[in-house]
């Protein structure tokens, strides 16, 4: 199948005062119609920025090369132009936090006609007409009503709803979904989700849910990237990543997850790298139980190992590893 | 909102009354009215000065002379200037309109330009033109009206004249000694000095406001998502950015022009402008306090109405202002 | 892996502001001028009612007698401008200093307290900051000024003290709103709710934990008090309601004053350097107020 969205070879440095931040070094990620990618990272492994760069978010002091296509349309680099067709029209994103999202001076429903008019002929009656129609999609009840209120007289919950209505609009191949979940209470969470995927069901759009929580991720993802340190680590099916992680970090997430009986919780030791001087090698190395030499010299690309796709070297001696200590950890 | 309204404007009218009797003790306390009547009239009879305390309302008990005082205020039945007779109602009105003509022009001009630019710095903060942008605006508030002003006199009056042979502004009063009619061109030359000494301290005051607060705006989610709809640049700018960030300023905005009619006190009285600034300068000098009461109750309405006009707009401009 | 060191927010407030290369030029321009002032007999070289030695003396052009002309009875513009400068800074400083500790607490119990307080010292401050300055300040000057009592405290109404206290009467508004709102958004943060949980009193909280963290405000406000409380008192005495002691003591409000007259008849000295002295002195504690405002406020990413 073609990939609805592909990114290939993706690095973006940030200049600071205090030298080059690489936040993406490298990443490779292809999403295809229809699928919903969950991307997993911790905080800079460079999941949002992937995906803000894609949509040409970035500050404008940003660094970017590699390449991102959209229905084979090469953003990297496209004039402004092509970038604003794109935006809202074929690729939407949406963000972690509602209330801000949503401008709190324009009426809920404005802020979705203008999403509508950006890229079509509508009129004013017919815009409006649609935005109730695509409130009531997502769930909201009244929608007539509460399409003329405000964005703070929605809770947390219905205002992520609002923001999802307004970035459907306009019937979007992929839908980028930036920790949706993160700012709201777990019962809205699962709502959120919900919505989600009946979205993807009804409109086929192909949606990428970036998160830490591999929670949600085992909710509703069908594959998953897991990144690290600004790279790729694994690339697998939901079911492949929580069976046979391949990956020590994957393994180590996994076994961070508190389950029934435990009485003391393992987190994975160590910091995540500073992105101003990443080590050399993988980006993992220093925490790795697994490190040889060989893994702090020199930058893994990602392998395929059984149906999933590593960057870890070791991988069959890890899996050989992980195996006699009997599943993951 | 009209509820709202309402129900200011009926706590105006107690507010209103305190204020002026606020206003009316610091007067009589401060300024002594009595003794400069007779100061000024010092061969008045003492008929006359019983005339002149009962129409003030300036009886020993302070409550009750202001309750006087303000019956005649209200009945239209005010009392002479203390100096001449003069009568104040036609003068206070022509210094008010003087007033209003200059402070609105200036603050026009001033905002309008003070908003631009501060806009233009805002768009690329640290860059060179928002630099300065922010030194000239620094400048701009760090010198008193009164010596731009004088500076200004300085050049247009002397030393313009020693170079090219004529005035190119005049440097006072509304219209040149001895002039009757309404000529507008020649007001506006007039004008053209104090204006331009109120507008340099507006445009550096509304221009900073306006950057710092589209700074703010800009660096919010919701221009973030806005760029995300893919709509036109300009369009995030404005209907997003500079929508928001209008609210302050206007609230601000609305305050300062409520103090107008009473705030221009040094440039009138610099250029020799006929407005309220200089009307109150003499009064209060003088101690002439049938002058001086009727000007203060402009002025406090003044500000009580715009007080409540900028709240009004801040609650329509942002509707999460729950006017309760 | 490598660590970042840490450095305290007090030390990163001080980085910020030095890398505001105006404020750093203008921090030393003043203190260079403070110097001077402080160390006036010396740097003086006349005294302040001392007539430049020469007859006839009145109104001569800068030059080696006097280094920046003299005024209208023959007395040194240099030598008037050092004192001049000095009783300035000292009125804007004590003035600030008094509105600062007045609008702190006000400030602070306002918005700590809320309620009917709060209300009305909202509703007064509203008023008053929107009423024309000039006009409140000359009412209130000669309103205070008549009350016996009062005067007897703070000093006739020509008297430096009672500049003093006039302008911190009116300068304690700014600061305690300034402070109320910083009071309000720390209110609901949750070290003052741990604060609480423990058990400490409201003033106790008040003071080791609200005012504290409210410091970089606090210093900013103080900052444009300083100066708004010069160009105050330099516009008072421009109109002739400045400090005035019968032994020729001046301010510099009074010597940009005698800039009134100096339009017509082309004595240009007269003008210039007090104007030029008092707008490089506002210009400099505005900068130092802007850059502190930048080095305190913990809104990064404004474009740097």
């Amino acid at each position: 199948m073609m990939s609805v969205l592909s990114i290939k070879n993706l690095e973006v440095t940030f200049p600071t005062p205090l030298g080059d931040l690489k936040a993406v070094r490298g990443i490779d990620l292809d999403v295809e119609a229809s699928e919903l990618m969950g991307v997993v990272g911790e905080s800079g492994s460079g999941k949002s920025v992937t995906f803000l760069a894609a949509m040409g978010l970035l500050p404008s002091k940003a660094r970017v090369s590699g390449s991102v296509t959209i229905d084979g349309q090469e953003l990297i680099g496209a004039s402004s132009k092509v970038i604003r067709s794109v935006r809202g029209k074929s690729m939407s994103m949406i963000f972690q936090d509602p209330l801000s999202a949503l401008n709190p001076v324009h009426r809920v429903g404005d802020q979705i006609v203008e999403m509508i008019q950006a890229h079509s002929s509508a009129t004013d009656t017919e815009a409006w007409k649609r935005s109730v129609e695509l409130l009531d999609i997502v769930g909201i009840p009244q929608p007539e009503e509460r399409a003329s209120q405000y964005p703070h007289e929605f809770s947390g919950g219905m205002r992520q709803r609002v923001v999802i209505a307004m970035a459907i609009a306009n019937d979007p191949k992929v839908l980028i979904a930036d920790e949706p979940t993160t700012a709201l209470d777990v019962t809205v969470q699962a709502q959120i989700l919900e919505v989600i995927q009946r979205i993807q069901d009804r409109f086929r759009t192909a949606v990428v849910l970036i998160t830490h929580d591999l929670g949600v991720i085992a909710r509703v993802a069908h594959r998953v990237n897991v990144l690290y340190a600004g790279r790729n680590v694994e690339r697998a099916t939901v079911d492949e990543l929580f069976a046979h992680p391949t990956h020590p970090y994957t393994q180590g997430l996994l076994a961070s997850l508190p389950h029934e009986g435990q009485r003391r919780l393992t987190p994975i030791t160590g910091f995540p790298p500073n992105m101003l001087a990443p080590p050399p090698g993988c980006g993992f190395a220093p925490r790795c139980s697994f490190v040889t030499e060989e893994c702090q010299s020199a930058l893994p690309g990602m392998k395929p190992f059984g149906s999933s796709e590593t960057a870890c070297t070791r991988v069959d001696a890890v899996s050989v590893e992980l195996s006699r200590r009997g599943g993951h950890g | 909102m009209t509820r709202f309204i309402g129900r200011r404007l009926l706590w105006a009218i107690p507010t209103l009354l305190l204020v002026t009797f606020l206003v009316y003790m610091a007067l009589r306390l401060g300024t002594n009215p009595l003794e400069s009547y007779k100061r000024i009239n010092p061969r008045a009879s003492r008929a006359k000065l019983e005339q002149y305390k009962k129409l003030n309302g300036l009886s020993d008990n302070y409550v009750l002379g202001y309750l006087n005082w303000l019956k005649n205020f209200i009945t239209f039945n005010w009392p002479r200037s203390i100096k001449g007779s003069r009568e104040v109602f036609p003068a206070l009105k022509d210094a008010m309109a003087n007033t209003i003509r200059l402070g609105t022009l200036a603050s026009v001009v001033g905002i309008a330009v003070g908003l631009f630019v501060g806009i233009f710095a805002a768009l690329k903060p640290g860059g060179k033109r928002d630099v300065a942008v922010n030194t000239a605006a620094f400048v701009g508030i760090s010198i008193p009206p009164y010596i731009s002003a004088v500076l200004l006199q300085l050049l247009f009056a002397v030393y313009w004249g020693r170079w090219f042979g004529s005035s190119l502004f005049p440097t006072s009063g509304v219209y040149p000694p001895g002039h009757t009619g309404f000529d507008p061109l020649l007001m506006l030359k007039h004008m053209a000095l104090p204006t331009i000494v109120v507008a340099i301290q507006v445009i550096a005051t509304y221009s900073r406001y306006m950057r710092s607060s589209l700074l703010d705006v800009l660096n919010s989610d919701y221009m973030r998502t806005a760029r995300s709809k893919g709509i036109s640049e300009r369009r995030v700018l404005f209907r997003h950015g500079v929508r928001n960030a209008l609210i302050p300023v206007v609230t601000i905005a609305a305050l300062d022009v409520g103090s107008i009619v009473g705030g221009l006190i040094i440039t009138e009285n610099i250029f020799d402008y006929p407005g309220m600034g200089r009307y109150f300068l003499r009064a209060f000098d003088q101690g002439d306090f049938p002058l001086l009461m009727p000007w203060m109750v402009l002025v406090v309405a003044s500000v009580l109405i715009f007080n409540l006009i900028a709240d009004v707009s801040y609650a329509y401009l942002d509707p999460r202002i729950r006017l309760d | 892996m490598t660590e970042v060191a840490s450095i305290s927010p007090r030390q990163m407030a001080f980085r910020r502001f030095v890398s505001h290369k105006a404020a750093v030029v203008c921090t030393a321009i003043l203190f260079i001028l403070v110097m001077f002032v402080i160390f006036s007999p010396l740097t003086a070289r006349y005294g302040v009612n001392e007539s430049v030695r020469k007859p006839p003396n009145s109104f001569l052009p800068p030059q080696s007698l006097a280094w920046l002309g003299t005024d209208d009875i023959g007395r040194d513009l240099y030598s008037r401008l050092i004192y001049g400068i000095r009783v300035s800074l000292i009125i804007g400083f004590f003035s600030a200093i008094i509105s600062v500790a007045l609008g702190c607490v006000i400030g602070a119990v306002a918005g700590f307290r809320g309620g009917r307080f709060d209300d009305v010292v909202m509703r007064v401050t509203d008023l008053f900051l929107a009423f024309p300055f000039l006009v409140a300040l000359l009412v209130v000057r000669n309103t205070i000024g008549a009350v016996s009592w009062l005067t007897f405290f703070i000093g006739d109404k020509s008297s430096i003290r009672f500049i003093v206290f006039l302008l911190a009467l009116f300068g304690w508004m700014g600061v305690a709103r300034v402070v109320r709102g910083q009071v309000l958004s720390l209110k609901e943060r949750e070290f003052i709710e741990a604060a609480r949980a423990v058990g400490a009193s409201r003033r106790y909280i008040i003071t080791r934990h609200l005012l504290p963290n409210s410091v970089g405000p606090i210093m900013v406000a103080l900052t444009f008090s300083v100066v708004g409380s010069i160009i105050a008192e330099s516009t008072l005495a421009f109109f002739g309601y400045g400090p005035q002691a019968g032994d020729g003591s001046t301010s510099l409000g009074v010597l940009v004053g005698a800039a009134k007259g100096a339009v017509q008849t082309g004595y240009w000295w007269i003008a210039v350097f007090p104007c030029t002295a008092l707008v490089v002195i506002a210009l400099c504690i505005n900068f130092i107020g802007d850059a502190l405002r930048d080095a305190t406020d913990p809104r990064l990413d404004r474009g740097e």
